[in-house]
C-alpha cells in the first residue's frame, strides 16, 4: 500500500497496464512528453516510448476515432480527453462506432476501449471546463459509465475498465484530484495523504465495474450518490445529524441495483445528488428505478439535489454548485416529510 | 462611408438540372497514358500536379498504353472481368428483389464496378478496408460468398449479422472487410487509427479507408488526414468521387478547392487523381499506394473520378435533380464494356465469350438468390430471434438488459 493522489493512482493504474500489457496505449492532447495537463500520464512516454504513450493533435473526434481503429486491430487504447467538456466533437464516434461496433458486426469487430476525461466542477473551470456529462454517456446502449471518488477506487476501477471487452467512459471529478472535497470551499483543503481512501494498493488489483459502495451506513434515509458529491452528501450528513446511508455508486451503468434497493427498503427514503443539471439527468432515471423497485416502501418523495439547469457558471460556482447546505435542506426535508 | 458594392453569397450549380442536355465539359480528360508514374518514395510536393490530372491506362482503341500499364496477366483481366460482372449482376438481382419486397434498401454500384473490384487485387491478406456502402465489389473479389450478402440484405435466419444492421452494411474481419457503419466519414479516422497500431505493433498490415466526395466535407475526413499525415500511417485514403451525393453535385463538398485529390496536398500527402472506370489505372495507382503504405513511407490520398449511372439508393429518384440522359454522356464509359473492349483487342476474348460469361454469372448469382431465400427473406420465411436483438450489445448482458429481454418475453 501507498499514499497516492487520484492523480498517481491514475497514473499508476495506466503504468500497471502498460507494463503489463503490450497492446495498452496512451494518448491524446498533451499526454505524451508534457504528461497531461493534469499530469496523469506524466512519465508514462518516458518509461514506455513514443509508440506507446503520444501526443494527439486538437482533434476529439480524432482521437476517440483513431483509438477506435486501434481498438479494432486488437490494441486497447486508454485515452484521455483534456475535459469532458471538449467531448462533444467525439460524441459521434463515441455513440455511432465505438458502442456499436460488437452490436452491428455481430462480434466480429469489437471496441475495448477506455476513454477517460476529468468531469465536474468546483475549480472556477467556468462553462467549458466543469461540465458532467455523464447522462449522454448512460443513455447510450453499448457504453459503461464510471465515476471514481477516491484514488483506491480510481485504481481498481480504470484498470478494470482497461482490461473490460467493451468501451467505457471514465469521468474523472477534477476537484477530486488531490483530495476529497465536500463542497466547504471557503476551508483548507485536506489532501489524499491524509485520507483512508488515498491508501492504494500496489501492483495490479481491480475493482469490479457495476458495483456500489455504502461509505456511510444509516437508517433513516438513503442517499445517492457519486464522484465529488459523495464527499458534500457525507459533510451535510454529519452538520444536521440526519442519520443517512450514503451510496457511493461508483458505476453507472452497468448499475447496482441490488445494493440501492436494498437501501432503501431499509431506510423508506432517498435522496439523489449530483452536480450534472437536473433536467433528464442521471437522477431522473435513478427516482425513476427507485420507484420502480420500491414504491411501497417509500415513505416521502424522492428528492433530487442538482446543479441548475443553466450552463455552469463562472463567478456564481458556489451558487451553481449542489453543496452541503442544499444538500443537508433535502436531507432533512426527506426525513420530515 | 463604403462606396463598396453589397456582400452577396455564392451557392454553386451543377452544369445542368432536369430538362438540359448533359454538360462534362468541365472534366477535363488528358491521353490514356499521358501522366507520369513517379517512384513510391517520391518527394510529394514534386507530384503535385498528380492532384489535378487523371491517370489512365486504356485508350478510346481498348488499348493499354503508357507507364501505369503492363501490370496484370490476361488471366488476371479477365478473372477481374468477371468480379465487376459478377457485382452487376448482383445489383440487378437484388435491386428486383428489394422492389418484390424481400427487403427494405438496396444501393448498386452501377458504373463503379472497377474501384472496389480492382483494389480488393491490391491488398493482401489481413490487410483492412473501411468501406463506405458502394464497396461491396472488395468482398466478390475476394471471394466472400454470395448467399451470406443475401442472407444480410434479406435479414434472413442466416443472416451473419443477426437482422442487425441495414441492407447492404456487411461486415467480414476475415475478408478484410470492416463492419459498414452507415453513418459517413467516422470510419475513414478509424482506418488512419488501425493502420497506426499495425505500426505500432511493428506489423505489416495496411489499411484503406474509404469515403464518397459528399462525405469529404465532413469534419472526420479532416481528422483523418491530420492524422495519417502526422503519424505516417500505412493507410490508403481513397476519396470515390461519383460525382452526385444523393441530389447534391459534388460541387458543393468540393468548393473551390478544384478537385477532391488536392485536399491532400495541404497535408503533405501524395495525392493522385485516376479514371475510376479503367480497371488497370485503379489496379495500378492503388498497387503503387499499397506499396508507398507497406514500405512505410506512409499515406496516398487518391480520388477515383467516376459517375454513379444509378439512383443512390432504392429510395432515391435522380431524375428529379439531373438530367436523365447524363450517365450516356458520362466521359469516362463504363467500366465493363471498356475492360471488355481491351481484352477483345488482345484477342483473347469475344463477344460471344462475353455473352456466354454474362449467361453464367447470372446462373451463379439466381443460384445463390435461391439457396438466400431458402432461408428466408425480410417478410417472409426465417428470421433472427427477438432474443438476438439483446445479444452483443456487450461481451456480457448486463442485469438491466437481461430484465429488459424477460419483460419482452424472448
Amino acid at each position: 500500500m501507498a499514499r497516492m493522489t487520484m492523480i498517481e493512482a491514475i497514473r499508476d493504474a495506466m503504468d500497471v497496464m502498460m507494463a503489463r500489457d503490450e497492446r495498452v496505449v496512451v494518448f491524446g492532447e498533451d499526454v505524451g512528453y508534457f504528461g497531461g495537463v493534469f499530469r496523469c500520464t506524466a512519465g508514462l512516454q518516458q518509461k514506455y516510448g513514443k509508440t506507446r504513450c503520444f501526443d494527439a493533435p486538437i482533434n476529439e473526434a480524432g482521437i476517440v476515432g483513431a483509438a477506435i481503429g486501434m481498438a479494432a486491430y486488437g490494441l486497447h487504447p486508454c485515452i484521455e480527453i483534456q475535459f469532458a467538456d471538449y467531448m462533444y466533437p467525439a460524441y459521434d464516434q463515441i455513440v455511432s462506432e465505438a458502442a456499436r461496433l460488437r452490436y452491428r458486426s455481430n462480434g466480429e469487430f469489437t471496441c475495448p476501449l477506455v476513454v477517460r476525461m476529468p468531469t465536474g466542477g468546483g475549480i472556477f473551470g467556468g462553462q467549458t471546463h466543469s461540465q458532467s456529462p455523464e447522462a449522454l454517456f448512460t443513455h447510450v446502449s453499448g457504453l459503461k459509465t464510471v465515476v471514481p471518488s477516491n484514488p483506491h477506487d480510481a485504481k481498481g476501477l480504470l484498470i478494470a475498465a482497461i482490461e473490460d471487452p467493451d468501451p467505457v467512459i471514465f469521468l474523472e471529478p477534477k476537484r477530486l484530484y488531490n483530495g476529497p472535497f465536500d463542497g466547504h470551499h471557503d476551508r483548507p483543503i485536506t489532501p489524499w495523504s491524509k485520507h483512508d481512501l488515498g491508501e492504494v494498493p500496489s501492483g495490479h488489483f481491480t475493482l469490479p465495474l457495476g458495483k456500489a459502495s455504502i461509505v456511510r451506513e444509516g437508517a433513516a434515509v438513503t442517499v445517492l450518490a457519486y464522484g465529488t458529491m459523495v464527499y458534500v452528501a457525507q459533510a451535510a450528513a454529519a452538520e444536521t445529524g440526519v442519520d443517512a446511508e450514503i451510496i457511493d455508486l461508483r458505476t453507472l451503468l452497468p448499475l447496482d441495483m441490488e445494493t440501492i434497493v436494498a437501501s432503501i427498503r431499509k431506510t423508506g427514503r432517498c435522496v439523489i445528488v449530483h452536480e450534472a443539471t437536473l433536467t433528464s439527468g442521471f437522477g431522473a432515471e435513478l427516482a425513476a428505478l427507485v420507484q420502480e423497485a420500491c414504491f411501497f416502501q417509500l415513505e416521502a418523495p424522492i428528492a433530487r439535489v442538482t446543479g441548475w439547469d443553466t450552463p455552469y457558471p463562472h463567478a456564481q460556482e458556489w451558487d451553481y454548485f449542489p453543496g452541503p447546505a442544499r444538500v443537508g435542506r433535502a436531507l432533512i426535508e426527506t426525513v420530515e416529510a | 462611408m463604403t462606396t463598396d458594392a453589397p456582400l452577396s453569397l455564392h451557392v454553386p450549380e451543377p452544369a445542368v438540372r432536369p430538362g438540359g442536355a448533359p454538360d462534362f465539359s468541365n472534366v477535363k480528360i488528358p491521353k490514356a497514358g499521358a501522366v507520369p508514374k513517379p517512384d513510391i518514395d517520391v518527394d510529394p510536393e514534386s507530384i503535385r500536379d498528380l492532384a489535378f490530372s487523371i491517370i489512365r491506362v486504356l485508350n478510346r482503341r481498348g488499348e493499354a498504353v503508357g507507364p501505369w500499364a503492363g501490370l496484370l496477366s490476361e488471366e488476371e483481366l479477365i478473372e477481374g472481368m468477371r468480379h465487376m460482372m459478377t457485382l452487376r449482376a448482383f445489383d440487378a438481382r437484388m435491386l428486383i428483389a428489394q422492389r418484390q419486397g424481400k427487403t427494405s434498401f438496396y444501393m448498386q454500384h452501377l458504373g463503379e464496378e472497377a474501384i472496389s473490384c480492382a483494389f480488393r487485387r491490391a491488398l493482401s491478406p489481413g490487410d483492412m478496408n473501411f468501406p463506405t456502402y458502394r464497396q461491396a465489389g472488395l468482398l466478390i473479389a475476394d471471394g466472400y460468398p454470395m448467399v451470406d450478402m443475401m442472407c444480410q440484405i434479406y435479414s434472413n435466419a442466416r443472416d451473419p449479422l443477426k437482422g442487425r444492421q441495414l441492407p447492404v452494411m456487411y461486415s467480414s474481419k476475415e475478408h478484410g472487410f470492416f463492419t459498414i457503419s452507415g453513418n459517413l466519414a467516422t470510419q475513414y479516422i478509424q482506418a488512419v487509427g488501425w493502420a497506426m497500431a499495425s505500426a505500432i505493433r511493428n506489423d505489416s498490415k495496411i489499411a484503406a479507408a474509404w469515403i464518397g466526395d459528399g462525405s469529404t466535407a465532413e469534419s472526420d475526413f479532416h481528422a483523418a488526414l491530420v492524422f495519417a499525415s502526422t503519424y505516417k500511417a500505412p493507410v490508403i485514403l481513397n476519396i470515390v468521387n461519383n460525382q452526385w451525393a444523393i441530389s447534391t453535385f459534388q460541387g458543393i463538398a468540393r468548393g473551390g478547392s478544384g478537385t477532391f485529390a488536392a485536399r491532400g496536398l495541404g497535408f503533405g500527402i501524395p495525392s493522385l487523381r485516376v479514371d475510376g472506370n479503367d480497371y488497370l489505372a485503379v489496379y495500378a495507382v492503388a498497387k503503387w499506394a499499397v506499396e508507398r503504405a507497406r514500405r512505410n513511407l506512409g499515406p496516398t490520398l487518391v480520388e477515383y473520378v467516376t459517375y454513379r449511372a444509378g439512383a443512390h439508393s432504392t429510395s432515391d429518384d435522380p431524375s428529379a435533380y439531373r438530367p436523365k440522359t447524363e450517365s450516356d454522356a458520362w466521359p469516362l464509359g463504363d467500366p465493363i464494356i471498356r475492360l471488355k473492349n481491351h481484352l477483345i483487342v488482345r484477342g483473347v476474348w469475344s463477344e460471344e465469350r462475353h455473352k456466354q460469361a454474362e449467361a453464367e454469372i447470372l446462373d451463379t448469382v439466381i443460384a445463390a438468390q435461391k439457396e438466400a431465400e431458402s432461408y428466408g427473406t425480410l417478410h417472409a420465411g426465417g428470421k433472427p430471434s427477438a432474443r438476438d436483438m439483446f445479444d452483443g450489445v456487450y461481451a456480457e448482458m448486463p442485469p438491466h438488459l437481461r430484465r429488459q429481454r424477460q419483460q419482452a418475453g424472448v
